[in-house]
Parts: C-alpha cells; sequence; structure tokens
C-alpha cells in the first residue's frame, strides 16, 4: 500500500469516524417544530405553542362503543376511577361528580369574590328586596326544597348566579352517571395528559396506560361487556399514529428501495466487491449529512432522518458513474485515473448544480426544508469526494466488472428517429412540449398550489370527521378559534379577558357562538374581586337595608342572620389567587385556560359553536365584537386560517428561494461551460421536465404543495448531471453508448427509489416520489434527445 | 309503654289486614292501565324560613312509561321534563339545564314518587322506597319513606293519595319539618 493511499484511507476513515461521533451525540426530535417557523411573530409564536404545548394538544377524547349502555357506563367508571391515580394524567373527566363537593364548598365560601351581581346597588335596601323577592319566587319552585338550607346564608341567591355562570357553556348529556353522546350510542370520557403535546413518546405512554385500563376494565367484568369497543381521538392519538406510519413507511420503503437498487447494481457490475465499495458513498454521505445538520441546528428532526437519504440518492449515481464509466470496454479493465480527467469534472459540476439547488432551502424559515438543505449538501459533497479520492484507492489491481457498452448502444438505436430529426425540429417539438405545459398549468392556476397545512397532514378525513363528531357530543371547544389576550402578568390578562367577555356575551344571544371559556370566569382578576369585596356594606349598614328590604316579604329576617356574618367574612377575607383553587376541578379548567410563555401571559378564551351541526363560527362578527370599540386588547387566533397563511408564506417563501436557486443554477453552468448557448441546452431539459410533471400532476387534479417544490428541485439537481454528462466534449466519439447506459442505470435507481415512495401512503412522501420519478426519467429523456443532439451536431473541431 | 307497642302492633296488624300485597297490586295495576295524565297543580311549600307559605301553579303531564312534564306558570315560568333518567330544567328563558338521576339522586324522591306512582311500576317504587298501602280503590293512601341514606337525609317521607287511577294530593315532607303540598285536579278539557 503506497503511502498516498494509506493517507487518503486514514484521512476518510477519521472524517467518517468524527461523523459517526457527531451523530450518535446529536440530539433527535420528533415533535411538529419542523413545520413551524423558525423566527416567529408573538402570534406565530403562540399559534406554535398552542400546537406543540397548549391545552388542546394534549386532550385526548375517549369514546366507548356497542354493547349496552350501563356496562359502558361501569366500564367508564371503573377506568376513569383508574387513570385518575395515574400521573400521566392532570384531567380525567367522565361526567361524574368527583370533585363536586370540594368545588360547591369553594365556590360558596368565595361567592362573594365570585358572583358577577355583586355590587354595592344590589347590597342597598331595594336591591337586596328585589334580590331576596327572586329567591322567595325560587324557593315556590320545584327546586325550593332543595335550595332552601342556602338561603340563611345567601337570601341573594349568589351561589346559584354562580352556578349559572359557570354552566353557561354547554356540557355534554349524562346517562347512568356518566357522558353520553346526544344519542346515547357512546359513552364519552375526557383525559388531558401531563405531557405537552410536542412530548410524542409521553403522548404514546398516555394512550397505552388508557388502552390498557380498557383491557383491564373491560376484561374483568362480564363476558357481554367484551363487545364493548373503544375509540381513541384528539391531537395526542394523531400525532402519535403520524409518527408511527411515517416511521413505518419510511423503514419500509427504505428496505424495498435498498434492495431493489442492490439487485440493479448487482445485475449491472456483477461484482459484489463493486457493489460494496458503490455504496460506500452513499453511506459516507448519509453519516455526513446527519452529521452536518446536527452541527449547523442543534438537533436532527425525525423528518431528516426519514427521508433525507432519498434526496442524496443521486450519491448512488457517482459511484455508478465511476464504475461503468471507468470500465474501458476494449480492454475489460478499470482506469480511475481516465475517469479521474474526463469525466470527474463533469460529476463535480453536476453536484455544485445540485448543492446550488439546495442552498436555497437553507435560508428557509421552514426549519424542516433548510435541514433537509443543509443534509443533502453534507451528504452530496461528501459523496462526491469519497468517489472521487477514497473510491480509487480501494480498487484492488484486478477489478473488473461486466462492460455495459452493448446496452448503451441498444438504447441509442431506440433514440436514433429522434436524434434524426434536425436541430430546428427538435426544439420546435420541446417549444409545442412546454407550450401545451404552460397552457395547462394556466387553466389551473387559480388551483395550482394547496395552501392549506392539512395538506401535509397524514390524519386520514375519517379520522378528521370522527373527531369532530365527539367534539360535538361533548360540546367541547375544538379549539380551532380562540380569543387571545396577552400581557406582562396574570393580573392584567385576566382583566383583558373580562373586558373580552364582556364583548363576546352579547354574540351568544345573537346566536353568532354558542358560549366560550374563560379563565376570568374561574379566578376573575384581582381588581374586578376588589371591586366586589369593597362593594359589601358594612355589618350595621347591612342590618338596616335588610331589615327594611325584609319588611313586608315572606321571609322571616330573624333567620337570615347567617348572611350577616358571611358578608361581613367576606369583606375581611382575603382575595382569590390560583393556589387557592388547587384541589377543585377549577384548577384543570382555569390551568388549561393560561398560558405562559417566559415572561408573557396569555389568557385563552376558546369559542363554542351555535350549534353542534354547523361548526363554523362568523369569526368577522367576532372580530368586530371585540376591536369595535377599541376598548378589549384580545386578539382572534383562527388556529386553521393562522396555520395555513403560515404555510402559505412557506410556499411562497419557498417558491422564491427556488427561484433563486435555479438562477445559481444558471448561473454556475453560464460561468463554468462560458457559453449561453451550452448552459440553455444543458438547462432547456430539466426546465421542460419540470414543466411536463408540474402540468400533469395539475391536470391529474392534484395541487402542488412543498414537497412537490422540493421535488421539483430535485429533477433540476439529478437532471443536471445527465445533461451535462451529454453535453460534455468526448461523448461523441464512441463513447456515447457507455454515457447512456451508466445514465440510465442511474436514472433507474432513482426511479425505482422515488416510485416506491409515491405508495408510502404518507402524503409529504408521496408528493415526493410522484414528482421526482417521472421527472428524472423524462430529464433523462429530454436530456439525452435535446442536449446530446446539440453536442453531435457540433462538429468535433469547434470545441477544442 | 308495652300497652303503647301493643296498640302500635294492632294497628299495623290490621293495617295489614286490610289493606294486604294484593290491594297494593291492584291499585298499581289500576294506574298501569293509564297512559296519558294531564292535570293542573297548585303547589305549597311550608317552610320554617318563610312567615307565610309560598305557593305555585301549572299543569302536569304524563306520557307512559316515563315522561313527566312539570310547567309551572305562576308565579315564575319553569318547566321540567324527566325522561328516562334525564330531567330537564328550564327556568324562564334560560338556558336548559340537563341532570341526571343517577349522579344527583337528591333528586329521585321528588320525582320518582310522582312517576313511578302515575306508572304504577311497583319495582321502581319499591327500589326508591319502602311503600305502605292504606284505604281502599276509592280512597287510597300510598306512604313512600325513601331507602337510601343520602336520600333520606333530607326527605322523611312522601304520601300520596287519590281515588282510582286519580292522584289527588302528593305530600314531600322533610327531616326538618318543612314540607310541600301538590294538589291535583284533572285538567278541563281535552
Amino acid at each position: 500500500m503506497s503511502a498516498r493511499r494509506a493517507g487518503v484511507i486514514a484521512a476518510w476513515l477519521t472524517c467518517v469516524a468524527l461523523a459517526a461521533l457527531v451523530v450518535a451525540r446529536a440530539r433527535y426530535v420528533t415533535d411538529l417544530s419542523a413545520f413551524l417557523p423558525a423566527t416567529p411573530t408573538p402570534m406565530q409564536r403562540l399559534l406554535v405553542d398552542q400546537l406543540r404545548e397548549g391545552p388542546a394538544s394534549r386532550v385526548i377524547l375517549i369514546a366507548l362503543e356497542d354493547g349496552d349502555a350501563d356496562m359502558r357506563a361501569r366500564i367508564s367508571v371503573a377506568m376513569a376511577r383508574r387513570l385518575r391515580l395515574d400521573r400521566e394524567f392532570i384531567r380525567i373527566e367522565n361526567g361524574e361528580p368527583v370533585t363536586a363537593d370540594r368545588d360547591r364548598e369553594f365556590l360558596f365560601q368565595h361567592r362573594y369574590l365570585l358572583s358577577e351581581t355583586v355590587t354595592a346597588r344590589r347590597f342597598s335596601a331595594a336591591g337586596l328586596k328585589g334580590a331576596i323577592a327572586d329567591t322567595i319566587a325560587g324557593l315556590a319552585s320545584s327546586e325550593g326544597l332543595m335550595l332552601k338550607s342556602l338561603v340563611p346564608h345567601d337570601p341573594t341567591g349568589e351561589m346559584l348566579q354562580i352556578i349559572d355562570q359557570m354552566s353557561r357553556v354547554a356540557r355534554p348529556v349524562s346517562q347512568g352517571g356518566v357522558w353520553v353522546s346526544a344519542d346515547g350510542g357512546r359513552t364519552l370520557m375526557v383525559a388531558q395528559s401531563a405531557a405537552p403535546g410536542s412530548d410524542t413518546d409521553a403522548q404514546e405512554l398516555a394512550l397505552e396506560e388508557i388502552r390498557r385500563a380498557f383491557a383491564a376494565e373491560s376484561g374483568a367484568a362480564a363476558p357481554q361487556s367484551r363487545q364493548v369497543r373503544m375509540s381513541l381521538s384528539g391531537p395526542p392519538v394523531f400525532a402519535v399514529a403520524a409518527r408511527a406510519k411515517i416511521q413505518r413507511a419510511a423503514v419500509r420503503l427504505s428496505i424495498a428501495s435498498s434492495a431493489l437498487i442492490v439487485a440493479l447494481l448487482l445485475v449491472v457490475y456483477r461484482s459484489p466487491l463493486a457493489l460494496t465499495l458503490g455504496l460506500l458513498p452513499v453511506a459516507t454521505g448519509a453519516l455526513t449529512g446527519i452529521a452536518a445538520v446536527a452541527l449547523w441546528f442543534g438537533a436532527v428532526h425525525g423528518l431528516t432522518l426519514g427521508f433525507g437519504i432519498t434526496l442524496i440518492g443521486e450519491s448512488v449515481d457517482y459511484s455508478i458513474y465511476f464504475f461503468t464509466q471507468s470500465a474501458d470496454g476494449a480492454l475489460r479493465s478499470i482506469s480511475p485515473r481516465s475517469w479521474r480527467q474526463r469525466r470527474w469534472p463533469i460529476v463535480r459540476l453536476g453536484m455544485l448544480a445540485s448543492v446550488c439547488g439546495f442552498a436555497s432551502l437553507l435560508p428557509s424559515g421552514f426549519p424542516g426544508l433548510a435541514q433537509l438543505g443543509a443534509y443533502s449538501i453534507g451528504g452530496l459533497i461528501a459523496a462526491a469526494a469519497v468517489t472521487r479520492f477514497v473510491l480509487p484507492e480501494l480498487l484492488p489491481g484486478d477489478f473488473a466488472i461486466r462492460d455495459i457498452t452493448p446496452w448503451g448502444s441498444r438504447l441509442e438505436r431506440l433514440l436514433l428517429p429522434l436524434r434524426r430529426l434536425s436541430q430546428a425540429a427538435l426544439w420546435g417539438l420541446a417549444l409545442a412540449i412546454a407550450g401545451v405545459a404552460v397552457l395547462l398549468l394556466y387553466q389551473h392556476r387559480d388551483a395550482l398550489w394547496n395552501r392549506e397545512l392539512s395538506s401535509l397532514s397524514p390524519i386520514s378525513l375519517s379520522d378528521q370527521r370522527y373527531d369532530a363528531k365527539l367534539r360535538g357530543d361533548l360540546g367541547q371547544a375544538s379549539a380551532l378559534d380562540l380569543v387571545v389576550v396577552s400581557g406582562p402578568d396574570l393580573e392584567s390578562v385576566l382583566r383583558g379577558a373580562e373586558r373580552a367577555s364582556r364583548a363576546l356575551e352579547p354574540l351568544i344571544d345573537e346566536k353568532v357562538i354558542g358560549g366560550f371559556d374563560s379563565p376570568a370566569a374561574y379566578l376573575p382578576s384581582l381588581a374586578t374581586q376588589g371591586a366586589r369585596r369593597a362593594s359589601l356594606p358594612a355589618r350595621s349598614v347591612l342590618r338596616d337595608s335588610l331589615a327594611q328590604a325584609t319588611a313586608g316579604l315572606a321571609i322571616r329576617g330573624e333567620q337570615l342572620a347567617p348572611f350577616l356574618d358571611d358578608v361581613d367574612a367576606a369583606r375581611s377575607g382575603a382575595l382569590i389567587t390560583p393556589e387557592d383553587l388547587r384541589g377543585t376541578s377549577l384548577a384543570a379548567g382555569f390551568g388549561a385556560l393560561i398560558l405562559r410563555q417566559q415572561d408573557r401571559w396569555n389568557a385563552l378564551l376558546p369559542l363554542h359553536a351555535a350549534r353542534a351541526d354547523a361548526p363554523d363560527i362568523d369569526l368577522a362578527r367576532v372580530k368586530q365584537a371585540l376591536g369595535g370599540d377599541g376598548s378589549t386588547d384580545a386578539q382572534l387566533l383562527d388556529l386553521k386560517s393562522e396555520s395555513d397563511a403560515l404555510y402559505t408564506s412557506y410556499l411562497h417563501e419557498a417558491i422564491r428561494l427556488s427561484l433563486a436557486g435555479l438562477a445559481a443554477i444558471v448561473a454556475l453552468l453560464w460561468f463554468t461551460l462560458r457559453s449561453p448557448a451550452r448552459a440553455a441546452s444543458v438547462l432547456a431539459p430539466l426546465i421542460l421536465a419540470v414543466l411536463c410533471v408540474a402540468a400533469v400532476l395539475s391536470a391529474c387534479g392534484r395541487q402542488l404543495t412543498i414537497l412537490h417544490l422540493v421535488g421539483m428541485l430535485l429533477i433540476v439537481a439529478v437532471g443536471s448531471n445527465y445533461a451535462l454528462f451529454f453535453d460534455a466534449p468526448g461523448h461523441e466519439d464512441g463513447n456515447g453508448a457507455l454515457t447512456l447506459a451508466s445514465l440510465s442505470i442511474a436514472n433507474l435507481s432513482t426511479v425505482i427509489g422515488f416510485g416506491l415512495l409515491s405508495f408510502s401512503g404518507v402524503p409529504v412522501l408521496e408528493d415526493l416520489g410522484m414528482t421526482v420519478a417521472p421527472g428524472a426519467l423524462l430529464a433523462l429523456l429530454f436530456a439525452a434527445v435535446l442536449t446530446s443532439r446539440r453536442a453531435v451536431g457540433e462538429p468535433p473541431g469547434a470545441r477544442q | 309503654m308495652r300497652r303503647a307497642i301493643c296498640i302500635g302492633l294492632v294497628v299495623l296488624l290490621t293495617a295489614a289486614a286490610r289493606a294486604a300485597p294484593d290491594d297494593l297490586g291492584e291499585l298499581l295495576h289500576l294506574l298501569g292501565t293509564r297512559r296519558h295524565g294531564h292535570a293542573d297543580f297548585v303547589e305549597q311549600h311550608f317552610l320554617a324560613l318563610l312567615s307565610r307559605p309560598v305557593e305555585s301553579s301549572g299543569e302536569l303531564l304524563y306520557d307512559a312509561p316515563d315522561r313527566l312534564e312539570k310547567h309551572t306558570l305562576e308565579p315564575r315560568p319553569e318547566s321540567l321534563m324527566l325522561v328516562g333518567d334525564v330531567l330537564s330544567i328550564r327556568r324562564g328563558g334560560g338556558h336548559r339545564r340537563v341532570l341526571d338521576l343517577k349522579s344527583h339522586p337528591q333528586i329521585l324522591p321528588f320525582v320518582e314518587s310522582i312517576r313511578a306512582t302515575l306508572a304504577g311500576d311497583r319495582e321502581a317504587l319499591e327500589r326508591t322506597f319502602r311503600v305502605e298501602y292504606a284505604g281502599d280503590l276509592e280512597r287510597w293512601t300510598l306512604l313512600l319513606v325513601p331507602r337510601e341514606s343520602q336520600v333520606a337525609a333530607s326527605v322523611a317521607q312522601v304520601r300520596i293519595d287519590g281515588s282510582r287511577e286519580n292522584l289527588r294530593h302528593v305530600e314531600i315532607r322533610l327531616r326538618d319539618g318543612d314540607r310541600s303540598l301538590m294538589t291535583l285536579r284533572d285538567h278541563p278539557g281535552p
């Protein structure tokens, strides 16, 4: 072994070891963050936190179906009992009045701070008379016998007022002591996990606990309870299912495409050694790509791992070019030196063109795209370098692979009719194809791009519908429409929430919304509590007013002494703080509606639809109510349209960046080839291929997404290699067949890899696959005809 | 003292002799044949808290087997509807509140006493109350004493009297001595 060879191999192994070290120590994340902005506005920040950590992100809806209702109710109660002991959950609700006594005690004790009707007027003689007369009328009602014990303490009915306040939002129907759907066919339960929605591992664990509780409780009961089925829904369920689906697809597809490509290469090379060596650039590239991402971003996203490898499928091509083109057909031996001189510059230029394309992803505000860009750049450079410097050193002296020139000749004969066409006819044909494609795209211009984030969602439509149905049954806000009040501290956002509540209340009567939740309903601001406390009169004043008020009423004044004591206690009592809610069900309700981000507090007021069967809320009316008089600092956050707007801004950015990438590639080719005509003939087939693919996808009713765009970038990246080979000098003197053969093999491996992706069942992977597979094939065909035709058509002496 | 017990025993025995379980069965069967009922009611609450009784009035509707509606018209409109185990209450033009009897057993004696009697549903009656029957079909009295301690904590007894398939009075006595009395009259007209 020469010193040079030893040096090269040692350097390579050192780099691989360093990359492996970085990869081993890197942090891997699997949450939604790849789809969320890196440098958000405050509103986007809130959106992101909502999606990742907000209360909505951790709600699991549990439905029991089939079997008989009593059996379902029993299972629901038993499951809830078990799950309430589990630390994975902060809230399990199935309609049982578990904390009802504690809640009632708390509300009763603090009724003069919580009731909205507590004002100085109400505690005047006239106010008291009205309130007590109302209470007496209440005593005559059917509920009178149950309410009467409250009256000596609460003759003005503040407790009933609070219960009214709390029940403004529709609650689910109860049957047999637990919640059921309106038709009684489903028994319902809501679980809220302790871990944030972004912690998919913890969510998976929580779902596992629920399934275990169901299995235990339905298995323990009578045999007929086995008929009861459980279904789960909600964001954690979707997140876990999506991850599993992507992982399954990534693993299955990686195995399948690896097997197919290995088989293809074995057939071509007829040499296991060549196969092994040929995979070295890919492996090194993948490792380097992950290391590059880890170093650049600090954490590697699961998405990057999942299909980054497909993006550097181009790196398989490098070794294919190296082996097949180094083979000297006549001598059946290999001459790396001549390949290095004649072919490496072409591969290098192709690689640089690809790097230019992928570099356009780097500045993206969409971390998922930026990571894919970094991965591809790192991977391609490493793979090309290994092909150029390491592979030649690793070749044994008697290395030989099968001569593939005959295949190339056969393919050339197939292309002959096209190549015989005159230059003008050929370019005319190309322009005609481009014209038709542009026309098709123009026809679909309005619906060309899909602007909904859900287009990337791996959640099926039927799952989304089922989720909506359960939410309707539960009267749960879908959490898609929120009013948000932000501020520097809890007090300021609670005050804001109270102002927003006053603005929203008229909308309930107008049937614009069905209701809303507010943290201030659980815990009024200190200002409001203080004002209520201050409105309570001193004992002597109250005694006199009370005497005046009860004169002539059917109530016995002397029975109301506890009222005087309680008001006195409230006057000198402390105001309620969040700590006081602990131990009641109000704590969970309150906690779910307050979101704290470092030094910023947010009060969330989820809106409920006016009717379960018409879930869309007239948001313009809500906005008008909130902003109409400038009295609220509340903002309406429509999660769906906000996240779609976010996605649309990514899409626009990605389009801009891709065009910039294309411009960089054009500049690179122009500069390197030193001829606009040559650059044009290299680029023309690529652009034609992209246009054709986009036109066909649109014509088939597919709306284009960011992933289609990435796919188009890949067509240009991979295709530029093909075109450059056809453009290269020396192509015409007998090596044409060899070039065509090696390119078709490289192309076949690309088509296999991406073709499989389009059957993955995961929308993002399908989009990518169905763009690149046909695009790469077309790029090869167009380049073989257009670019090589130009090269052939020119007299050999013209280029020296 | 012993004498008192003896007399009590004799009274009980003669009561039992006069109203054998079969008589209760006969009454409940008679009540059970009625599919619909529509009556006007006046309800008075006698409470220690109040210096005079408060009164409300309205209509009571019944549809076999388990639907009972109570529409109070005076002094404050209120409607109460019991179907199966679900009780919904609407006061004035306000929101409808829905309660599940199973999770609010304290309501049970107030509503189930009337409904189960109207339905002639002996099983339902005896599930919630110990039932004593006195009188004859022309003039009968049912004394219902709640079984469950949670319920018995507030309601001492419910006494219903009537004539054949018509209920006349429903009196609910609470443990603290307060009581309500509902007087029923067949609704005139269709």
